[in-house]
């Protein structure tokens, strides 16, 4: 036997025990319901995902408490996509089909969402998406509970033409899918109210940028010209704390120039002192602040399970609370963990938030969440400044021209993930069920 | 709103009956003073503007300490009674107390307080109706910051009091700010006469930089035809002025860029560039000398606060010892049995470094920690029309330090003699009576242990997160690269050559393709120079 | 002359990894395809992709052993090659999305359209015909690597400034493809695709196609690489891998001979990257991610570089590895990953392929010992005995 000979029988049978290892697990046990936990906990990502994944632990642990679904008990499966978009489809598929779960909650970047899309699709199973995104998207096996633009980025804007007086302003980004489509509605909107396209400047840097002292000095002179300008921030994760910490040192003041930012949450908060930054705001849907029993509540219950009196809370997690709350919902009312039956039954069904409000699904598979303003506060914490009713989620922004008649309707008769409202038909194939 | 509307109109009647005159020193009495200020804690932030103009009316100093309260955002009132309180703690901690008589309120507890809320718009009103009340005030610190504060807002309502203001003030320089408040609201406003106007210009002019163009750009806008010559001059001066100052500014962003990336290499520019091992996971060694300012930082909250100005100078040596140690233990476990290897050597320490993000992921979670600035690394100081941030410029500082210390320690130093001998030609040093394995861990030792200093100064402009050291790596190996390889002075120029050209480039071309351009520029360099920029010359580099 | 060279190529080892790839080719289709489910022999449609994947890693991991472990030339890019041909592929399968895009518009692929873009770019012309889009996925990374490789061996820019600049140019590329100005995507690249040359690319049919296609195609690369190596010009790839200035010195034109190596090697990880991007469903930027680049160079080591079949058994075991660490231990599987680098590194620096050979070479010294033969240990086949320091 020649030396390859052996190699490819040994390759051959390391093969073999891999198969045989990834495929033994499936289905093995009956008596749980398993829940998929896709959620990156190593690379760039674990940084905002590792929570996220903690967040689902804590609420299958407290949902078992109170004895399961349907009689059986929950089950998380977590695995590590690893910040890297093409295995977060390869592991969407080995949670649906090998280890058999009857929902996935996860992702994070629109990258790792649109990976996993067709995966759903094909599979038909359903996956939670809890992160605020671009919108311009309804899929029929995704349920999003994060903020659609209108739920976010309108608002913010809107808070700051009425209480800053703001006539400037600056969109400031990371070059990716979620800043360029947030901003574009952005411009279309705020020109739309009479501001003039140079008193607009949009800015984009790459993912992780960490020396901002170009930028931050350019706002600045941006911001000289007598008009009230205010910085409209999706600036990714990470990059967001030395893009602060430049804001702090060259001594940008709140309330000269105001930064509203749509991805700072509390845990970006927790990497510097808040101090000089007083003032400048975000726009969520939930924050840790919020003086309301229900969130308080949910709050300590997370901290005594992270073992971690410090541990805090942000909008994600909420929105990954809501969809749990509402999936039990479902497959409570349709008395199956089936698919197709939580499809159905979930539209229409209602769960409270942490913030006093009620989450409903709509059929378009949005939700209903209302829009808060905050300013960042000394001990890293945001101060409500404004609150709205209940907006609901628009998957297909308004102020885009090729997609305000776009509407997408996931009941009968129309079924639909991108209907049109001119034409009258269902343009695509998301729309065959 | 009828809530204000009343209470305007008893302080309106209050400054009748006392005859009053608008800001004179007064003093009204607690009991009609109690309502007005309790008045700062209904309804929302147009309310609470209401009512601080009301108080701002009544002229009495007690008032002022509240606003100031307030400004901070810890002014707190009781949900029950509505009464608003000082607190001796922050966050609503301590003793409560009445914020005019300053009597204690024994029967109002910490649970049934609430904050008085505070938006930046408040904020603005805030710190102007504080300078409108403290601009006669008897300090002097006070009434510069009161006179700032007018020149902020420069409010055309203000002109009388400041006209009394300028008349009394004794201090130049806060006259001087004061001149230049009331140049700002003689532009502003319509009723003023054209020389008044003319003069105010230049005056407005001096104050230079942003603030000035600002002035004069929202001037101009609302100026009367025969004054806009005037204002354009003057603002295209400020403009040539603002133009050289750029370049300047550039070169400043590009050499503190250019002292960040020297800093990541300069370690690498050791372990790589003198050592020949291609250290993947040098950028870990610069995340742990971060962790480690981390560490420190956190026991002296914890138990030192007094000390925490000092954090900085505690966590250096013992960053350079931590991740020196770690440096050695990996040179003698894995490394020493790689020589001649170097590209395996790539394999072995991208390994280890998945091992160290991961360890440290386990340890301090995944989530960024902070990492504070100590007072004396806030903000920022004016140098000409340059704008320079301490933080940045310390690192500067401490960059060329840490390269000229290290330039130093090869060139001066028994060891570094050693360490020059031994990657010259291992075999006659080792034949000199040389240790060479122990040379090697120190040289290792080195190299780490720079990183880690490293990870002390980066800590304090970016993220402290597991993923820190993936940021600086590949940046790292170009600096080296680009400067020529086992050349101390070819990373620094190469650092600093990255630094302002991607500096100059950035304004044009924006900070991605920035970035790109400086890469192709690379590959392009080392096609003219396959041996970077200071190539080392002799037989030694065939090798 | 060729038939020659197949010949020769065939004469060799490879003959067996060609026969045991083409039996994969047939086998598993076979097996996914024709047996009913639940039978024990059949393998579950999950499954089919995933190795399809893995196939097109080992054809990535074989093209960077075909510069590095024979040329010396340490490409720390590879990725870059990998992913443009994933890219070309790309286009061609978002073209024939056509009207079934979310906002229906016949030409435009839908980011485009999110854009607000009116026409397509000049560069996605002629994409949608499949076999344009074939010819982009060699033409394309075969002519950036002789650009690059041109100016590059020309001006002999040679070892760890080399390995840089490759790193640079995948860095390079990884910033300008998260422009959403490229016209490519911008970070969430392209997906959502529908069908491949008319069938439907998540049909049982087409995955099982797409598999059998990437274990021919891997059999061809095997084919190739073993012909270019066994043949007189592979003679001189080692020479210059061994010692260039010699090489240089007796009269070869070293440059072409690395040009040579670095385009084929280009093209077959493009004609990878291909493959790949069906099987996945998605390419995007991190593909030009330099960790991935560096990844490539850890499976070829692990399995054994200047072999054949070395980077195959690399690239492979290391990814399945991936695949049940990252399920089996989510917490932990970057232990496990970094300590078998390390391990690999100090122990087995000739791979899992040396191992095998250092198992062979004692027994066969035991033999010889017993049989009291004095013949010198076997040196493997394109692996220098000693530590080359011009790496």
């Amino acid at each position: 036997m020649t030396v390859v000979n052996r190699a490819i029988a040994g390759l051959g049978l390391g093969v073999a025990m891999t198969m045989g290892a990834i495929a033994v697990p499936a289905f093995a046990q009956d008596d749980t319901i398993k829940v998929g936990v896709l959620h990156s906990l190593s690379g760039t990502m674990a940084i905002s995902e590792t929570t996220l994944k903690d967040t689902m632990l804590f609420l299958i642990d407290e949902q078992n408490k109170k004895g399961g679904l349907l009689g059986k008990q929950l089950e998380a499966v977590v695995v590590d996509p690893a910040s890297d978009w093409p295995l977060f489809a390869e592991k969407a598929r080995e949670l649906i089909e090998v280890n058999g779960v009857a929902a996935v909650f996860g992702c994070w970047t629109s990258s790792s969402r649109k990976s996993v899309l067709p995966v759903f699709e094909e599979l038909n199973s359903i996956l939670f998406y809890p992160v605020q995104y671009e919108g311009e998207e309804s899929q029929r096996n995704v349920f999003y509970t994060g903020a659609a633009p209108n739920q976010q980025a309108i608002p913010a804007v809107d808070y700051l033409m009425e209480n800053e007086g703001v006539e400037r302003w600056v969109l400031a980004g990371t070059d990716y899918v979620y800043p360029q489509t947030t901003n574009k509605i952005l411009e279309q909107y705020l020109m739309d109210k009479g501001v003039a396209k140079e008193d607009i400047m949009i800015n984009y840097t790459p993912f992780g940028h960490s020396d901002w002292q170009t930028i931050v000095s350019d706002i600045k002179t941006f911001g000289s010209t007598g008009k009230k300008t205010a910085v409209v921030s999706t600036i990714n994760g990470d990059a967001n704390v030395p893009f602060y910490k430049e804001l702090a040192n060259q001594g940008i003041k709140a309330e000269d120039i105001p930064v509203v930012a749509f991805s700072v949450g509390e845990e970006e908060l927790a990497g510097f002192d808040t101090t000089p930054l007083v003032g400048h705001l975000a726009a969520w849907n939930y924050f840790q602040s919020v003086d309301v029993p229900a969130n308080e509540e949910f709050i300590s219950a997370w901290q005594t399970f992270m073992n971690d009196p410090e541990k805090v809370t942000n909008d994600p997690m909420e929105a990954t609370v809501i969809g749990f709350h509402l999936w039990v919902a479902a497959v409570e009312k349709a008395g199956t963990t089936d698919t197709d039956a939580v499809l159905d039954a979930i539209i229409g069904l209602e769960t409270p938030n942490l913030t006093g409000g009620i989450a409903k699904m709509l059929p378009n598979h949005h939700i209903t969440k209302p829009v808060l303003i905050g300013e960042i506060q000394a001990d890293g914490q945001f101060e409500v400044v404004s609150e709205s009713d209940l907006v609901p989620g628009d998957a297909w922004s308004d102020f885009l021209p090729e997609s305000k008649m776009i509407e997408a309707d996931w009941t009968a008769p129309i079924s639909c993930g991108n209907y049109n409202t001119e034409t009258k038909t269902c343009g695509g194939d998301t729309a065959t069920p | 709103m009828n809530a204000i509307l009343f209470l305007q109109r008893i302080a309106l009647f209050l400054v009748l009956t006392l005859g009053l005159a608008v800001p004179a020193q007064a003093q009204i009495a607690d009991a009609d003073l109690l309502p007005l200020v309790d008045a700062l804690a209904p309804g929302n932030f147009k309310d609470r503007e209401g009512a601080i103009g009301v108080l701002v009316t009544t002229g009495d100093q007690r008032v002022v300490p509240i606003l100031e309260v307030l400004l901070e955002g810890e002014l707190y009132f009781d949900d029950a009674t509505g009464k608003v309180v000082f607190t001796s703690a922050p966050s609503g901690k301590g003793t409560i107390s009445d914020p005019v008589t300053g009597a204690e309120l024994p029967t109002l507890t910490e649970d049934g307080l609430e904050k008085v809320k505070v938006n930046n718009g408040l904020r603005r009103v805030l710190r102007t109706a504080i300078g409108q009340m403290t601009l006669l005030s008897e300090d002097a610190g006070v009434r510069r910051f009161a006179a700032q504060s007018i020149l902020r807002d420069a409010d055309p309502a203000q002109l009388e009091l400041l006209d009394s203001a300028i008349a009394a003030e004794t201090d130049d320089d806060i006259q001087l700010i004061m001149q230049r408040a009331r140049a700002v609201i003689m532009l502003k406003t319509p009723e003023a006469s054209i020389e008044e106007k003319t003069a105010a210009v230049p005056i407005a002019q001096a104050i230079g930089g942003r603030d000035a163009l600002n002035i004069l750009t929202t001037a101009l806008a609302g100026a009367p035809a025969e004054l806009q010559p005037t204002i354009q001059s003057a603002i295209d001066g400020l403009a040539r002025d603002r133009a050289v100052w750029d370049v300047a500014q550039n070169v400043w962003f590009g050499i503190s860029l250019g002292s960040v990336l020297l800093l990541a290499a300069i370690g690498l520019a050791i372990t790589f560039g003198v050592m020949g091992v291609i250290n993947m996971a040098h950028g870990e060694m610069v995340m742990l000398g971060a962790y480690t300012t981390f560490v420190v930082q956190e026991i002296i909250r914890q138990n030192f606060p007094g000390l925490f100005d000092w954090s900085l100078a505690i966590a250096l040596p013992l960053a350079f010892l931590v991740t020196g140690l770690i440096g050695i233990a990996i040179e003698r476990g894995i490394i020493r049995f790689l020589y001649g290897r170097p590209l395996e050597t790539l394999l072995a320490t991208w390994g280890l470094s998945l091992i160290i993000q991961q360890a440290v992921q386990r340890i301090f979670t995944a989530n960024i920690r902070e990492v504070g600035n100590p007072s004396w690394m806030s903000g920022s100081f004016e140098l000409g029309g340059l704008a320079i941030t301490w933080n940045r410029f310390y690192i500067v500082i401490f960059a060329i330090m840490v390269f000229l210390t290290l330039l130093c320690v090869l060139k001066y130093t028994a060891i570094g003699l050693h360490m020059r001998a031994v990657t010259q030609n291992r075999r006659m040093a080792s034949s000199m009576g040389i240790r060479t394995p122990l040379v090697d861990a120190m040289t290792f030792g080195l190299g780490s242990g720079i990183a880690g200093l490293a990870g002390v100064a980066l800590s304090q402009i970016g993220n402290v997160s597991p993923n820190l050291g993936q940021g600086y790596i590949i940046d790292s190996f170009m600096v080296v690269v680009f400067g020529g390889v086992g050349n101390l002075w070819g990373t620094l120029v190469g650092a600093l050559t990255l630094g302002i050209a991607n500096k100059f480039i950035e304004p044009y071309a924006g900070a991605v393709l920035g970035k790109i351009i400086i890469l192709v520029l690379i590959i392009l360099f080392i096609q003219r120079r396959p041996r970077g920029l200071f190539a080392l010359k002799g037989r030694s580099i065939e090798a | 002359m060729i038939t020659q060279a197949l010949f020769r190529a065939l004469d060799k080892k490879a003959i067996w990894i060609v026969a045991i790839l083409l039996a994969v080719a047939i086998l598993v289709p076979a097996s996914n395809l024709l047996l009913p489910t639940g039978h024990p022999l059949r393998l579950p449609n999950y499954v089919v992709p995933l190795f399809g994947k893995y196939l097109t890693y080992a054809m990535l991991a074989l093209a960077l052993d075909l510069v590095w472990g024979y040329c010396g030339i340490l490409s720390l890019g590879h990725g870059a090659f990998f992913a443009i041909g994933g890219y070309a592929m790309g286009m061609y399968l978002m073209r024939q999305i056509g009207t079934r895009g979310v906002y229906a518009n016949p030409i435009l692929p839908d980011f485009m359209v999110f854009l607000n873009w009116k026409e397509l770019p000049w560069y996605w012309y002629g994409m949608d015909n499949f076999w344009i889009a074939m010819i982009a996925v060699v033409v394309v990374p075969g002519l950036l690597a002789f650009v690059f490789g041109f100016l590059a061996f020309r001006s002999r820019v040679t070892g760890v400034y080399l390995s840089i600049i490759t790193q640079a140019m995948t860095y390079a590329l990884l910033l300008a493809f998260f422009r959403n100005d490229m016209g490519f995507g911008g970070n969430n690249g392209l997906t959502d695709f529908k069908d491949i040359l008319g069938q439907s690319i998540s049909a049982p049919g087409t995955r099982a196609s797409l598999f059998a296609a990437s274990a021919i195609a891997l059999a061809l690369a095997v084919l190739a690489c073993s012909m270019v190596v066994n043949s007189k010009l592979g003679k001189v790839m080692v020479a210059v891998r061994d010692a260039e200035s010699r090489t240089r010195f007796i009269g070869y034109r070293v440059e072409y001979v690395k040009l040579f190596a670095f385009v084929v090697s280009a093209i077959i990880a493009g004609i990878a990257g291909a493959l790949y991007v069906p099987q996945v469903g998605i390419i995007n930027p991190s593909e030009f991610d330099p960790a991935n680049s560096i990844e490539v160079v850890i499976w070829t080591a692990v399995g054994g570089r200047g072999t054949i079949i070395g980077p195959i058994i690399g690239g492979i075991l290391v990814n399945v590895g991936k695949s049940y660490f990252t399920g089996a231990f989510p917490e932990y599987w970057l232990f496990a990953l970094g300590a078998l680098f390390v391990v690999t590194t100090l122990f087995l620096p000739k791979g899992i392929v040396g191992l095998i050979g250092q198992y062979r070479a004692a027994t066969t010294k035991r033999e010889q010992h017993d049989r009291g033969d004095p013949t010198p240990k076997q040196v493997e086949a394109g692996v220098d005995p000693q530590p080359n320091p011009a790496e």
